[in-house]
Formats: structure tokens, sequence, C-alpha cells
């Protein structure tokens, strides 16, 4: 069997809205990970034990197990205590859970890239310590957070063929019904694996382009 | 839980064959990891084009896509592959572009000033980067590498979804022939949990015993 472009064509209107449920699974998946990661930076930063050790706990767990179990968790678990998720939406928790977890480590990280000496300097100058936070320590600690959470961003737009797994229709799902309907498998695994390169590369370099920026302004 | 106890052995096997999948693949992300680390530093280009474009195709695709690519699409291609092949090849293809950027950084890690004194000695580039380079960038590439293992290991569940009996697909037949749903994925969480704690102790302890400068030598010197 050979490759028949006729056939690519045919299939990339259907492959194309499934790269739209991807993208609908991605961003609010990152938003999600984005503010539970803030709040379990926040949990760990200033909680008491009581609150830091479950959380650590919790997050050590969710970073060690696999994704695909979580979102099969959310998805067929769930139901059985009354919580009954669409498949996406189980699957953009599930995203955004997992994800939260490295934010999480991210925030942290680039909050202590940050010399105590800053904010000993704005103690010294009497500085009140909202505004140290908002002006002197987070805009040196946000450049280096850029690239790992764009880098993050990415790699949850290339995990969402799992989702598939849980019968959303993404790209991934697209290309393996179109596939059954017509036993032909080159032409759609190819353009699922291409369409996704086609969106990660120019991703990744715009990351290393907006890290750059970052850098340069908070200069 | 009853169910669970009448599937521990089930379950058991299915740990096995997770561990088989986690020993294979990490081998040969460890191999892709070397050689396309030192062949993109390499100052043949077209050793170094490969590298990248190997690098970069795989990072840029995930997992899945890749296993079920091998699996679906190569047999077009005259080239069949058993679920166990082509999960392995997949994991460890993937991971090893990963591996590979931990390989190049680490390498490129190592102070400039030991590389001169290499070249002062008269090193060729071979020994340079044998007995020097990659002696010291080794220690620097451990951590990395055991989280990349313990995402090898996490990836490796993908695998249930080309037929291979790993524990996620285990735990999906007990919970299609049971209609249990809360035991065998809780079951499988905590197993899969045990594994990467364990990966990450033993990079832990191999990273005490790696440790450069007097306190490793020392460590050495004792050691015979």
């Amino acid at each position: 069997m050979s490759w028949s472009w006729d056939f690519t064509w045919q299939i990339m209107p259907m492959l194309l809205s499934g790269l739209v449920v991807t993208v609908q699974a991605t961003v609010p998946g990152s938003l999600l990970a984005f503010s539970l990661g803030l709040l379990i930076a926040i949990a760990r930063f200033t909680g008491g034990p009581l609150l830091r050790i479950p959380v650590t706990v919790l997050v050590e767990f969710i970073r060690r197990t696999p994704l695909l179990v979580q979102l099969y968790v959310l998805f067929y678990v769930l139901p059985d205590y009354g919580i009954a998720l669409s498949a996406l939406t189980a699957g953009v928790i599930g995203l955004g859970l997992h994800y939260s977890t490295y934010a999480a480590e991210v925030y942290r990280a680039g909050l202590e890239s940050v010399p105590r000496s800053q904010w000993e300097a704005a103690k010294a100058l009497n500085y009140p310590a909202p505004s140290t936070f908002t002006r002197v320590v987070l805009p040196q600690a946000i450049p280096p957070m850029i690239p790992a959470l764009s880098n993050y961003v990415i790699s949850m737009f290339k995990e969402t063929p799992l989702l598939s797994a849980i019968t959303v229709i993404e790209l991934m799902n697209a290309a393996k019904i179109l596939a059954n309907e017509s036993y032909r498998y080159i032409e759609p695994m190819t353009m699922v694996g291409l369409l996704f390169l086609a969106v990660s590369f120019p991703a990744s370099l715009a990351a290393v382009k907006l890290e750059g920026w970052a850098r340069r302004r908070a200069q | 839980m009853e169910t669970l106890t009448a599937y521990s052995g089930f379950l058991w096997s299915g740990t096995c064959m997770t561990l088989l999948l986690t020993a294979g693949g990490s081998l040969l992300a460890l191999t892709m990891a070397f050689a396309a680390g030192v062949g993109r530093l390499s100052p043949i280009r077209p050793v170094k084009w490969v590298a990248v474009a190997y690098i970069e195709f795989f990072r840029g695709t995930s997992c899945l896509v890749q296993m079920f690519w091998m699996f679906y699409a190569l047999p077009y291609f005259g080239l069949s592959l058993s679920p166990l092949t082509a999960g392995i090849l997949a994991l460890g293809l993937n991971i090893g572009a990963y591996g590979a950027e931990v390989v190049r950084g680490a390498i490129l890690a190592v102070p400039r000033d030991q590389r001169e004194a290499g070249i002062a000695l008269n090193f060729s580039r071979a020994q340079r980067l044998l007995h020097i380079e990659l002696p010291q960038a080794i220690p620097i590439m451990l951590p990395p590498f055991g989280n990349l293992a313990v995402d090898l290991m996490k990836l490796s569940s993908v695998a249930s979804l080309i037929t291979i009996a790993d524990l996620t697909f285990r735990a999906q037949l007990i919970r299609n022939s049971t209609g249990e749903t809360l035991w065998p994925f809780l079951a499988i969480l905590v197993i899969y949990f045990i594994i990467a704690s364990g990966i990450l102790a033993i990079v832990s302890v191999a990273e005490r015993r790696l440790r450069p400068g007097r306190e490793g030598i020392d460590r050495m010197q004792g050691g015979q």
C-alpha cells in the first residue's frame, strides 16, 4: 500500500477538528495547572507542617504515577462516587492536576533564585513587604520561570493523545477512527505526527524568544 | 478488597511487564542519549545533523503517537513489530531524545580548562571525551537521568494502549470483568509509586558514590 495524497486531503478536515479539541484541552489544562501550581507553592511556602506534609505527599504521589492511570481514575472511578465528568472535563482536570505539581516546582525554583539580599536591601530601604514582593522579587523571579512553564505547556500539548484513551476525540483519536474506517493507517498516523510537530516545533522556538524578551524587560 | 487479593498474581505479572518495559526502554534510551548527545557536539556536520534531527523529531511528538505509528503504520512499510518491540522502541527512542540533551548539557558543563589541559597533554579528541570529559560529566547527568527514568516508567503505561499486558492494561481488564473501579486503579497507582521511588532511591545512591571531588576520591580509595 502506498501513500495516497487524495486520501490525505480527504481526512484533513476531520484531523484539523481533532486538533481544535487538542487545543481546547491544552489551554484550560495549562491555566488549571498554573493556578493549582501557585496554590501548591503558596501552601508549601507559607503553610505550617500540618498543611505542608499532606500537600508534599500528594504532590509526590501525583508526580510518580502515570497520567494515563490518573485519567482512568477521574473518568472511570469518580462516577461510582457520584461525580460524573464529561470525557473532555476529566481530561482537562487530569492534565491540569498532573502538571500543577510541576508548575509548583517551577514557582518555587523561580522564587528561590532571587537572592535573599534583595529582600534585605528592600527592608533596609524601608520598602513595604507587599511591594517588595510585587516590584522587586517577582520581576526577577518570573523570567527564569518562563522557559520552564512554556515547556510544560508544550509537553501538555503533546500528552493530549492520552485523552483518546478516555474517549475524547482529539487529534489522535480522530486519526484512529479514520484509520479504522478506511483500513489505511499510514496517512492518518503520519499526519498526526506531522501536525504535532507543526505546532510544537514553532512553539518551542517561540518559547526561547519569549524568555529572551522577559530577560531584557527585567533588566 | 477481596478482588484485590484474588487478582494479586494477575497484577504481579503486570508489574513484571511494566518493569520489563522500563528496563528495556531505559537501556535503549541510555544508548541513544549518549550516541545523540555526543553526536550533537561532533565537529563532523552530517553526524551533528542526524543527531539534531533525531532529537527534535522525537521531542516534537509524544510517545503515544510514536508508539501508534510504529505499531500501526510501520507494517505498511513492510516492518511488522511485535507490541513489546514497538513499546520498548518508542519508549527508548522518545526518552533517549530528552536524555541526549542532558548528555550534551553535562559535557558542556565540564569546565573549559579541563578540555584545554587535555589538549595541552596531547590527548586525542576521543581520549579527552572518554578519560576527561565524560567521567566528570556523568555525575552531573545522574539526577536528570533519574527523573527521565521515572518519566519512562510512567510513560510505559501508554503501552497498554497497544495491547501490552502491563499494570494499566490489567487494571482495565479487572475493571471490565468485575465492575470494580477504585481498588484496581488504586492498587496499580501504589505499585507505580513504589517503582518510581525505587528508581529514585537507586539513582541517589549512585549519585553519592560518584560524587566528584575529594570526597569521591576518598571513597574510591577506601573501597579498594
